[in-house]
């Protein structure tokens, strides 16, 4: 017996260190919040609004001079501001804990063509990256494999669960393609100019990618096939029930890709990154494919590029009628992922309307996601996934949470190192 | 009977030469006469002095005699060079010539070696300067006729390998001699780079910092040997040190690397001749402020391909400007009267040699000074009178030519070296090329000739008619065979020297002989055409900006009076924010802070509605420099980035547009002890000199944990490999600088040794460590590693765990500067909390907020907003950490950091709450120079990409014309961090 509570006391001992938070419990009461500024996510503001929301679901959004019973436990927030959860698209979060530990890594599958790979089994629920987000606003995100040229299957997860399974959102939502460059570097080594050169093989590579598309697509009408995984994981591409997400950025790549794609009937399409989607806007509009940008605080490519060049393209492309959202590919990309707000922020200003960033990390994340059915905005039926924050969530000046609600649930704002924070500050003021 | 004599002569000059002492067992011992005469010629005694109707008189390989009225020994075989010219023949100064290129090898590994391979020499294997030429030299005949085609007559070579190369030797290309005669000069100058030696993989320096630090220790120690104080032998000082009055020639990859050769000349009392790059025109008053003589390679690149939109646009502006404005980089280094000598260096094939000097020609290089270049030029940087000139005593190195060498349509008949002839094209045969009329049995043709010596040939036509005809010129003999409808008429005819009509005998079908004659005609259309072909090809010269890339300024920003009206001022001071407040800049100084200010003179900006700070400070960057880490030892204390800064880094003008003004490139966290940093101005347009501060204060780098380790190397065996090393590695430095710093205090000679004088600067408390740490046991270790040697760690750098001991820190006197967010990088950055900074703040530690990055670096002031939302600070404390806290980090808050009268004027004016995300720079100004303004950035991006199409344009023309094209590049993206590592 004592033996029992010692392992068990262990036990605690090692979960407190480790120091995830726990998920919030289901939603229980009804909760009103009442005279915050709404950003409901499609574009709209509500000055003063009551926001109410009963078994994890959204069931009134209007003005709090609205003559209606507020139900529930009742939050004041004038002067704050409420957004639906952000959502960060074409994420790593839960793949990977510490970037230079090698094992703690599960992001990139070895082999080229893996649309079989899927990310979600993998998604480490109780990372302490995943835990940093949600202060911040990010409640949901994209978990995507990475590496080869078909990196795998991604998942949408929210960030406040206890295990993979508890986390999805939507299982599967697309395959990720990383379509080749049309460029390689010069082998120095070999005494060649370092510099980026056209790349030779480029036509044989896209060549091998859309023969193995063509395969798959022959599988797929085939009556008694000899199973095959790759293809046979493909299946939601040709029906239209699964994106494929095509991560490129030059013009001549974007035009291959897209048309590779709708040549064998795979319309359901989404470009990623997409540095110069602005010169195929045509063709991307004509084939209603929307938009994922790389973050914007990058630097440019290129030396004659502007220095803003990187922080205008949002604008841009929706001024285009380009659906875009914004994704998190990159150097320390999870640890990053919060500043998700502030990439939005940043697209805002440099030229896109305030609402309209709000958008991107919002209904329009959402909609590229396939989730908007139950997310991305502040309307009623949907989740009540929201958060309220002290001021302008898109400005670092404002960005700080009161409080958090995934489908309902009031979830913890701490973290390890909400922790560590008190637990220093308190060392010093105690001396 | 007197040609035949000739050709005798000439033959027994060019036969085997036999050392006069050596015994010879084949026959009986000859003496050779080999005096020749060279009659009414046009020639160049040097590029100055012209001789017309001369006479040059040659014996035994040297001029006896040279001058209008000559007088020739009777017997003596004479050539007539009547309308031929006689140049002293070429010198090419910089060729590794008969030298084996050496080769990496490849097959050792990747395990670095940090030892010298080799024993008896110097400690590094890439300081070889007792390499000599001569016993690496075997001639290549082949190559040798490619020079005399190209008319030159000497060549100075050396093995092009390694920092110090060695010396080189002079060598005439003879193909007829041997190596008895062909050397000249067995020991002609001494030669260094950057570049390391292939030959060798020792890791040190890994560098162009660390090469710089290795030239300078290696001269302090060559002196220290010559000395008597070393007790070993080192065959490398020796030879350093023999060869030290000998030219030294310094071969560099850019202008800005020649201008850090020649300062690292001057610091040992050396004037290099620099090999240059051919980029000399983008600073050509630095280039000229070295007072060096250069060495000038003519490699032009070729076009680019444009014809591919989606390639082009990968191409920067810089790449095509210098496409452009490379042709007139001679005309610019000789319009600003520096010397230079020029060489086939880097050129692919030795003929194109003529092709791209033409080039310069056309750009407006003087013809002039082309002969000078490769002529006297190189000959007095190898201080040889025997070459380069015709003067009596000298080697009878020359070549004939038709006429004007740097003309595209002359011909070098012949290259004499050292007395013996090489025939390059035979001068007898005379250019009949032209368009003739020929009229033969009152029938007229239309007659062209063209092609070059033996190889012209002619084509018959009636009106646009071909006519079959057969053409051969033999001896100056035309022979052509007509076909007219199968009627065959013979003609033949003898060349005469002075007209423009050939005639002879033309026998016809029928046997019958009649004369006929064709008579060259001289066209007025031809000269119209080539008037407005030159017109067509005039030369666009696209103008150099500072630096030469896009965004570059084509004139400097000027100082100015500026008033900034009702602006809202952010202090970094005790006043804090200051509403509706006027600022005066004026001379480069903040002179008033108050309302209602005038100036009638100074620029007045409207303030209102806008803030106004000090610019940004970051304790922590990476950008404008060419090398950020010496990992070749794991102490590199002797290593400074000063050496290395670069002005040319866009991320210069980036960094301003988000309202930095002053950085400390520090070295990187290869190793415990890094390098020196260069506290720099982000001076847009300036010089690398221009950009450190003044009278700046000293810096190094120290580093701990996983990167010193070498943690994430698997082949790494570098001491230390545990933070317990790390300790020890600093114990053992520190005390043996102190050693050292006793011995130096004492008046003992002493070595002098560059990585122990910067320590014992820090020991002296002269020279402070700014240290990249991030957890606490470590950062406790360096406080207390200081504190036995008495000292202070000035700045803890990233410190991501010094909210854990931020009481010690605050103890010690420490300052942290570090990231606002960043972790879960790597296994050390586990505890990293974005609530560091203000734990530390409220600890007492002063506190900056860092980049280390240049992409964050321009917008630092969103990054110090975060310790408002992480920790809550106060907006005006969020604020001073970056600008006036790191200032003082920096021991630059006396200059910068603050709105307060007498400091720079280092201002920027944001158009939004500069903590905000929608806050833009608007403009940046330094020292009271607007160097970033968002006006005129837009007229620059307008700028860029008009300039761009019109040299798309050009070259489009370029390659419309028949010229070469490259295919288009993308310039590789450099980026900096902490641990980028140099090849």
């Amino acid at each position: 017996m004592r033996k029992i509570i010692y392992s068990l006391m262990f036990l605690l001992i090692v979960v407190d260190i480790s120091a995830q938070q726990t998920p919030a419990k289901k939603q229980t009461e009804p909760i009103s919040i009442e005279g915050a500024t709404a950003h409901l996510g499609n574009g709209e503001i509500i000055e003063n609004s009551l926001i109410m929301f009963s078994n994890g679901k959204i069931i009134f959004v209007g003005s709090s001079k609205t003559k209606i019973a507020r139900v529930g436990k009742i939050i004041m927030a004038s002067g704050q501001h409420i957004y639906p959860g952000f959502i960060a698209a074409n994420s790593t979060l839960g793949l990977v804990e510490i970037d230079a530990v090698k094992a703690s890594s599960d992001v990139r599958e070895t082999g080229i063509m893996n649309p079989h790979i899927r990310s979600v089994i993998a998604y480490n629920a109780e990372s302490k990256v995943v835990e940093s987000m949600r202060p911040n606003g990010v409640l949901m995100a994209q978990i995507t494999p990475r590496g080869g040229t078909i990196s795998g299957t991604s998942s949408v997860v929210q960030l406040d669960a206890w295990n993979w399974e508890d986390a999805s959102i939507k299982n599967d939502d697309a395959i990720h393609i990383n379509w080749p460059s049309s460029f390689t570097n010069g082998r120095w080594w070999l005494g060649e100019d370092p510099a980026l050169k056209p790349d030779k093989n480029y036509l044989k590579k896209t060549e091998e990618i859309t023969s193995f598309f063509k395969n798959a697509k022959q599988y797929q009408n085939k009556k008694n096939p000899v199973k095959n995984l790759p293809f046979s994981s493909t299946k939601g591409l040709f029906l239209g029930s699964q994106k494929l997400f095509i991560h490129a950025s030059g013009q001549r790549e974007i035009t291959d890709a897209v048309h590779m794609a709708t040549d064998l009937g795979i319309n359901n399409l989404v470009l990623v990154n997409g540095h110069e989607a602005e010169k195929v806007s045509d063709l991307l509009v004509k084939h209603n494919i929307s938009v994922v940008l790389e973050r914007p605080h990058r630097n440019p490519e290129s030396e004659d590029h502007a220095y803003d060049y990187t922080y205008t393209i949002a604008k841009t492309l929706t001024d285009l009628g380009i659906l875009v959202g914004i994704g998190m590919e990159g150097q320390m990309e999870r640890m990053n992922t919060r500043n998700l707000p502030f990439y939005a922020g940043t697209f805002a200003a440099h030229g896109l309307d305030k609402e309209d960033a709000v958008k991107l990390i919002t209904n329009n994340a959402a909609k590229i996601l396939g989730i908007d059915n139950k997310v991305g905005t502040l309307e009623v039926g949907k989740d009540a996934t929201l958060f309220i924050s002290k001021g302008d969530a898109l400005d670092m000046r404002g960005n700080v949470l009161t409080e958090a609600f995934i489908q309902g649930r009031n979830i913890s704002l701490e973290s390890h190192q909400t922790k560590l924070w008190k637990r220093y500050s308190n060392k010093f003021k105690s001396e | 009977m007197k040609k035949a004599l000739l050709v005798l002569t000439l033959l027994l000059a060019t036969l085997t030469k036999a050392q006069e002492y050596f015994p010879v067992n084949t026959g009986v011992k000859t003496s050779k006469n080999t005096m020749v005469a060279f009659k009414n010629a046009t020639i160049y005694v040097n590029s100055d002095k012209i001789l017309k109707k001369a006479t040059l008189l040659i014996k035994d390989g040297k001029i006896v005699s040279i001058g209008k009225s000559v007088k020739i020994p009777e017997g003596t075989p004479s050539v007539d060079l009547s309308g031929k010219i006689i140049y002293p023949s070429f010198i090419d100064i910089y060729s590794d010539f008969g030298i084996n290129k050496p080769k990496r090898d490849f097959s050792r590994g990747r395990r670095p070696q940090y030892d010298a391979e080799r024993k008896g020499y110097y400690w590094n294997d890439h300081i070889r300067p007792e390499t000599s030429s001569h016993s690496l030299f075997k001639f290549d005949p082949k190559k040798s006729k490619e020079y005399l085609k190209a008319g030159f007559g000497t060549v100075n070579i050396h093995s092009q390998d390694g920092i110090m190369r060695g010396s080189g030797m002079l060598v005439s290309l003879n193909p007829n001699s041997n190596n008895a005669y062909r050397i000249l000069d067995d020991n002609s100058g001494q030669y260094l780079s950057f570049s390391k030696s292939v030959k060798s993989r020792q890791s040190y320096p890994t560098s162009r910092m660390g090469a710089i630090a290795l030239l300078r220790q290696t001269y302090l120690d060559a002196n220290w040997y010559a000395n008597g104080k070393m007790k070993n032998k080192d065959l490398s000082l020796d030879a350093l040190n023999k060869n030290k009055n000998e030219s030294q020639i310094f071969e560099t990859g850019s202008h800005i690397d020649a201008v850090r050769a020649d300062k690292v000349g001057d610091e040992f009392g050396i004037q290099y001749t620099i090999v240059g790059s051919g980029d000399e025109f983008e600073r050509i008053q630095d280039i000229k402020n070295t007072n060096a003589k250069f060495i000038i390679p003519i490699n032009f690149r070729v076009a680019y391909d444009v014809a591919d939109p989606l390639l082009t646009q990968h191409v920067d502006l810089s790449e095509m400007r210098k496409w452009n404005q490379e042709p007139s980089n001679l005309s610019v280094l000789s319009n600003n009267e520096i010397t230079f000598a020029l060489t086939t260096h880097k050129l692919k094939s030795i003929s194109s040699f003529h092709k791209n000097l033409r080039k310069a020609i056309k750009y407006g290089f003087n013809k002039k000074n082309a002969l000078a270049a490769l002529t006297s030029i190189p000959a007095e940087i190898l201080g040889n009178d025997k070459i380069g000139n015709l003067n009596v005593g000298s080697y009878a190195n020359f070549i004939i030519t038709s006429g004007d060498v740097f003309d595209s349509k002359t011909t070098i008949h012949e290259n004499w070296v050292q007395g013996d002839r090489n025939v390059i094209n035979d001068m007898n045969i005379k250019d009949i090329t032209g368009d003739y009329i020929l009229s033969v049995n009152d029938q007229k043709y239309n007659l062209s000739i063209t092609g070059k010596g033996a190889k012209q040939r002619g084509n018959l036509t009636i009106g646009d008619e071909k006519i079959k005809s057969t053409f051969s010129f033999k001896n100056n003999w035309v022979s052509i065979t007509v076909n007219n409808n199968s009627t065959y008429t013979r003609i033949l005819g003898k060349i005469s020297y002075s007209s423009n009509e050939i005639n002879g005998t033309a026998f016809d079908s029928a046997g019958n002989q009649t004369s006929w004659t064709a008579t060259k005609i001289v066209k007025e259309e031809e000269k119209k055409k080539k008037f407005t072909n030159d017109k067509e090809n005039k030369i666009v010269l696209h103008p150099v900006s500072f630096p030469n890339i896009g965004f570059g300024n084509f004139t400097q920003p000027k100082q100015q009076t500026i008033l900034v009206k009702n602006t809202t001022v952010w202090t970094s001071e005790a006043e804090g924010i200051l509403r509706n407040t006027d600022v005066l800049l004026k001379n480069g100084k903040i002179v008033q802070i108050g309302s209602n200010l005038i100036d009638k003179k100074a620029l007045v900006i409207d303030g209102k509605g806008k803030h106004l700070t000090a610019g940004i400070v970051d304790e922590h960057s990476h950008i404008a420099a060419s090398a950020i880490n010496e990992g070749g030892h794991n102490s590199t204390a002797e290593v400074t980035i000063e050496d290395v800064v670069d002005p040319t880094d866009i991320n210069i003008y980036r960094n301003l547009s988000g309202g930095t003004t002053s950085i400390q490139i520090l070295h990187g966290s290869a190793n415990p002890i890094g390098g020196r940093s260069a506290i720099i101005k982000l001076k847009w347009g300036e010089n690398a000199e221009n950009l450190i501060y003044d009278n700046s204060p000293k810096f190094i780098k120290f580093a701990l944990g996983e990167n010193v380790k070498q943690s994430r190397s698997n082949t790494s065996y570098r001491f230390p490999q545990t933070r317990m090393g790390v300790e020890q590695v600093f114990t053992d430095y520190f005390q043996r600088a102190k050693e050292y710093d006793l011995i130096k205090k004492s008046g003992q000679p002493y070595r002098k040794d560059l990585e122990m004088e910067t320590l014992a600067e820090i020991l002296n408390k002269e020279r402070f460590i700014s240290c990249h740490s991030y957890v606490q046991s470590e950062i406790n270790m360096l406080m207390k590693v200081a504190e036995k040697f008495n000292f202070n760690v000035n700045t803890f750098t990233h410190i991501l765990e010094g909210y854990k001991v931020a009481d010690k820190m605050k103890e010690h006197g420490v300052g942290g500067s570090t990231f606002s967010d960043w972790w879960a990088y790597k296994y050390e950055v586990n505890d990293a909390i974005p609530y560091n900074a203000a734990i530390m703040h409220n600890a007492g530690v002063t506190v900056a907020i860092n980049s280390d990055d240049r992409e964050m670096s321009r917008r630092l002031n969103q990054e110090a907003a975060k310790t408002v939302k992480y920790g809550g600070m106060s907006e005006l404390e969020a604020w001073k950490m970056v600008t006036i806290n790191p200032a003082k980090l920096l021991h630059i808050d006396n200059r910068v950091g603050s709105i307060k009268v007498g400091k720079d004027a280092d201002v920027v004016i944001w158009s939004d709450h500069p903590l905000s995300i929608y806050a833009k720079a608007e403009k940046t100004i330094i020292e009271g120079k607007i160097y970033f303004d968002i006006k005129d950035d837009e007229r620059k991006r307008t700028a860029i990409k008009l300039e761009k199409a019109k040299l798309i344009n050009l070259m489009l023309k370029d390659k419309m014309g028949g010229g070469k094209t490259q295919l288009p590049k993308k310039r590789k993206d450099r980026n900096f961090h902490c641990d980028t590592k140099e090849i």
